[in-house]
């Protein structure tokens, strides 16, 4: 019991940075734009949370919820402005999503190393990372009652806060865009932008707000990811490849952002894996292609059922013209 | 009982460009009345109606409102004031259902309750009449559903003049007697109500007065009860313009082309094609008149082989008896083929028979034009693709509507685009650039093409340019059958004549030419028979030498107009 209560443990840790992400590439692409600068933004989110948190810390006091509130505000401020970067390129200047998207992401990735990198040199450090442990301490604290709980604690309220709002934002996620008016003029914006701006609905606006609104949230998986799972130690390439595991979730999800909760979960039990099976070490890779394995099936099966509900919004990755004569 | 003026246009005027669209419109709308707008392809209906429901912004001119000075920006604006338009083209979600796509955009200032949005929607379509499931998704409906959704968007809006943009154009005849019967319920509750249409049985069934149009000007609006389809015709098409286009004698006409029962229905269950035959002659150019969307596109694509055929036969003729056979139309297995199945006799009349023979001896038969053909060689093209009817050796050429789309690529340059037709000779792997160039330099400097030079994308070319690119590939490989739909759409008054002689010149060459037109003089004035289409049915076959555009323009409108006999029209 114990054993597996640590696996799943560990596999909602690592499966809430997914959560933030899908959640937020959901909302993202509900609206049509199709955000492959995700994993770009959520380093962007990542990096920013630790810029902040870095001044902070070193400016001599501490106090945990004031260091929580700044590493949130400057990764919200960063992964808001690399959205906006995609926003008007893709929306205003209707440049390729996909171009734009990969370019953010290779932007992103270099970005957070470059001052990842710069913030080591600065600290002098002999190791190449940099630790923030104040911040990541006060990130990672759990409810106190947690350890006396036994397995049942460990498996249910042993997470910091951020594991609850990854939660509580694809729930509200869901909640927004199947009950609220906004979230069916969002909807309508992503299946069909030329209907909805008949309708008198400002696309270019919904386009903006669910971008923005949808990088910020997968820019608290980054940071996530930094201040609780890593303990508030950036290395440079730490993050790895869990931002398009993010967008592959989205996929298997079928742009649910209910149905992501389970699935990052799984995604995050499959990529830790092999920690708890005795395999020999060549076969770990194969075990970690799982997740994108069962992707490629959920796209198979859903493109054979061919369930309209299912498919991806149909104008999806597609700039938005109004018609002229 | 005096009659409420609901709209009022004073002086409406929109240009697009150089193009005029609207001049100078005054027309006047009452309430409860169901006005319709008759009038041909681009006489500028849609455009006017666009203003009123703020797509577009006039030029000049004032539009009022219940005698109100209004100012429509937007749809949104046109909503304030009441006017809701359908267009033809449905602007739905097809995910949503059919509620979700109503309440689409409504800001009342209520709580979001589609329970509730459902129940209001199902009190307006039994207050109407309509036959509607609120909770149905769009992709599950057929099309007149859909049309239905639109309405009742208008509709749950509040509107008190409803805009319809050809509302029959997608509907079967039951569903047609449906919406009308909505219609006149609608207008028993006073609204008012606007139908675009060209269907003259329609306009003569439905509505309280008529509006005609006429390239962009209102020619003026009459009580349904007090005119005759005929009288409408001619305020619709207007006195014949005589224009100055060279037109030859058809020489040697020889059947080339035949044409027979071809049928097609679309996906939306619409019968496009409907049992359509008719036959093209060398050195003649058959010109074909329908309103837009007739089933034109679907034709010309049908014999080009591109559009798949529910039944029919596309047969092209050869008149070959008593011809030798030549390896220019057959390769050498043709040939063997078909002399086993006994289609070649010698010239004293004796069967050809290659048993036993080599393929020297056989070729130096063929080639001494030895061996000649029992009967003419004929072919069906049916469910061909169009590398398939090359092959088979026949000299088709298509100047599709789409020239940009289809017919060039606008990214290529003008050497690239002849390669287009060109590519698969030769037997290198490399492809030969040599004659494609020859060829585009001939026809820059044969046909006055603006261009910097033969590098150019055509994309940068002006439309007339573009137009004399493709026109000039197409009839480089001296086709035997030419189509080509409206050709001189966009063009100015040179280009456009340089067209016709184009076409005037393949024709005494002894090419069968199909011109697709929508101007009816242009088509009285080029061509020597026009085929008339309504609604994927051939209307008639007239001799364009006589026929007027009256005559034209009924058969155009008229849905079960007699068929001609197309003796008729022969000299």
């Amino acid at each position: 019991m114990q054993l597996i209560a640590a696996f799943i443990n560990r596999a909602i840790m690592q499966g809430t940075p997914l959560l933030f992400g899908a959640t937020g590439e959901i909302v993202t692409e509900k609206s049509g734009n199709l955000n492959l600068g995700i994993p770009g933004i959520m380093y962007i989110g990542a990096i920013s949370g630790v810029i902040g948190a870095f001044f902070y810390e070193n400016s001599g006091y501490f106090i945990p919820a004031v260091g929580i509130m700044i590493a949130l505000l400057s990764c919200l401020i960063g992964s808001l402005l690399a959205s906006l970067i995609y926003c008007f390129l893709t929306i205003t200047l209707r440049a390729n999503q996909n171009v734009t998207g990969l370019a953010l992401t290779t932007f992103g990735v270099g970005f957070g190393n470059f001052f990842g990198g710069s913030l080591i040199k600065v600290t002098k450090s002999e190791v190449p990372y940099l630790s923030l442990s104040d911040t990541g301490n006060a990130f990672s604290a759990t409810l106190p009652f947690a350890k006396s709980l036994g397995w049942f604690g460990k498996m249910f309220f042993s997470y910091g806060f951020l594991v609850y709002v990854a939660i509580v934002f694809a729930v509200l996620a869901s909640l927004f865009l199947n009950k609220t008016r906004m979230g069916l003029h969002l909807r309508a914006v992503g299946e069909n932008p030329a209907t909805a701006d008949a309708a008198g609905i400002n696309v270019s606006r919904y386009k903006y707000f669910a971008t923005c609104a949808g990088g910020m949230i997968a820019g608290l998986g980054g940071l996530y990811f930094i201040m609780d799972y890593m303990g508030g130690i950036w290395a440079n390439d730490g993050f790895g490849d869990r931002g398009w595991l993010a967008i592959a979730i989205v996929i298997f999800a079928i742009w649910r952002p209910a149905l992501a909760i389970p699935a990052s979960y799984l995604f995050g039990a499959l990529y830790i894996l092999f920690n708890y099976l005795p395999l020999p070490m060549p076969m770990i890779p194969i075990l970690q292609m799982l997740p994108y394995v069962i992707t490629i099936v959920a796209l198979v099966i859903t493109s054979i059922r061919k369930k309209r509900e299912n498919q991806p919004p149909a104008s999806l990755g597609l700039s938005y013209f109004r018609e002229e004569r | 009982m005096k009659k409420q003026v609901a709209i009022e246009l004073k002086g409406i005027s929109k240009r697009f460009g150089s193009v005029l669209a609207n001049q100078n419109v005054d027309l006047t709308v009452y309430r409860g009345e169901i006005l319709a707008i008759l009038g041909e392809n681009g006489s500028g209906k849609t455009t006017l109606m666009n203003m009123i429901s703020g797509i577009y912004h006039p030029d000049e001119g004032e539009i009022y409102i219940n005698g109100k000075l209004a100012t429509i920006e937007s749809p949104r604006d046109a909503f304030s004031y009441k006017i809701g338009m359908i267009h033809q083209h449905f602007k739905l979600v097809d995910i949503f259902t059919a509620a979700e796509n109503i309440i689409l955009g409504m800001k009342d200032g209520q709580k979001y309750d589609l329970a509730k949005a459902e129940e209001a929607v199902q009190e307006i379509t039994s207050k109407y009449g309509f036959e509607m499931n609120p909770q149905k998704k769009i992709y599950d409906m057929a099309v007149s559903e859909k049309q239905t959704v639109e309405i009742l968007k208008v509709l749950y809006r509040g509107a008190d003049i409803l805009i319809l943009d050809e509302p029959t154009a997608v509907l079967t005849p039951q569903e047609i007697e449906k919406l009308f019967a909505v219609l006149r319920a609608m207008r028993e509750d006073g609204k008012s109500i606007i139908i675009i249409t060209h269907k003259l049985n329609e306009v003569m069934e439905i509505s309280d007065r008529v509006a005609v149009l006429r390239k962009g000007e209102h020619i003026g609006t009459v009580q349904t009860s007090k005119t005759t389809e005929q009288k409408l015709t001619e305020m619709m098409v207007g006195k014949k313009i005589t224009l100055n286009i060279d037109r030859t004698q058809v020489k040697n006409p020889v059947d080339r082309l035949f044409i027979k029962n071809l049928n097609y229905t679309n996906q939306e269950n619409v019968k496009v094609l409907n049992d359509i035959s008719f036959t093209a002659r060398s050195g003649e150019i058959l010109g074909i008149a329908g309103v837009a969307g007739s089933g034109q596109k679907e034709l010309l694509e049908a014999i080009a082989g591109l559009q798949p055929l529910d039944s029919g036969e596309i047969i092209f003729n050869r008149p070959k008896k008593n011809l030798p056979v030549s390896f220019y139309h057959k390769t050498y297995r043709q040939v063997v083929e078909l002399a086993a199945e006994g289609k070649f006799h010698y010239e004293d009349g004796t069967p050809v028979d290659f048993t036993g023979m080599k393929k020297k001896e056989i070729c130096k038969l063929v080639n001494e034009g030895k061996i000649l053909f029992n009967e003419d060689d004929v072919m069906n093209l049916r469910d061909k693709t169009p590398l398939q009817i090359r092959e088979l050796g026949v000299r088709l050429s298509f100047v599709p509507e789409d020239r940009l789309g289809m017919g060039l690529v606008g990214n290529m340059d003008l050497i690239d685009n002849m390669m287009l037709r060109s590519y698969r000779k030769g037997n290198s792997i490399l492809v030969d650039r040599k004659k494609p160039e020859n060829l585009a330099e001939k026809i820059v400097s044969g046909l006055e093409v603006v261009t910097p030079d033969l590098h150019t994308p055509v994309r940068r070319l002006s439309g007339g340019n573009v137009q004399k690119v493709l026109v000039g590939r197409e009839i480089s490989s001296a086709p035997k059958v030419l189509m080509a739909a409206y050709p001189v759409r966009g063009l100015d008054i040179n280009s456009s004549y340089l067209i016709y002689n184009l076409l005037n010149k393949q024709k005494e060459e002894g090419t069968a030419v199909i011109f697709v037109g929508e101007d009816l003089d242009v088509l009285l004035g080029l061509c020597d028979r026009i085929l008339v289409i309504c609604g994927g049915k051939v209307s008639g076959i007239v001799d364009a030498r006589t026929a007027t555009k009256e005559e034209i323009g009924l058969l155009m409108t008229k849905k079960d107009a007699g068929t001609k006999q197309e003796g008729d029209a022969n000299e």
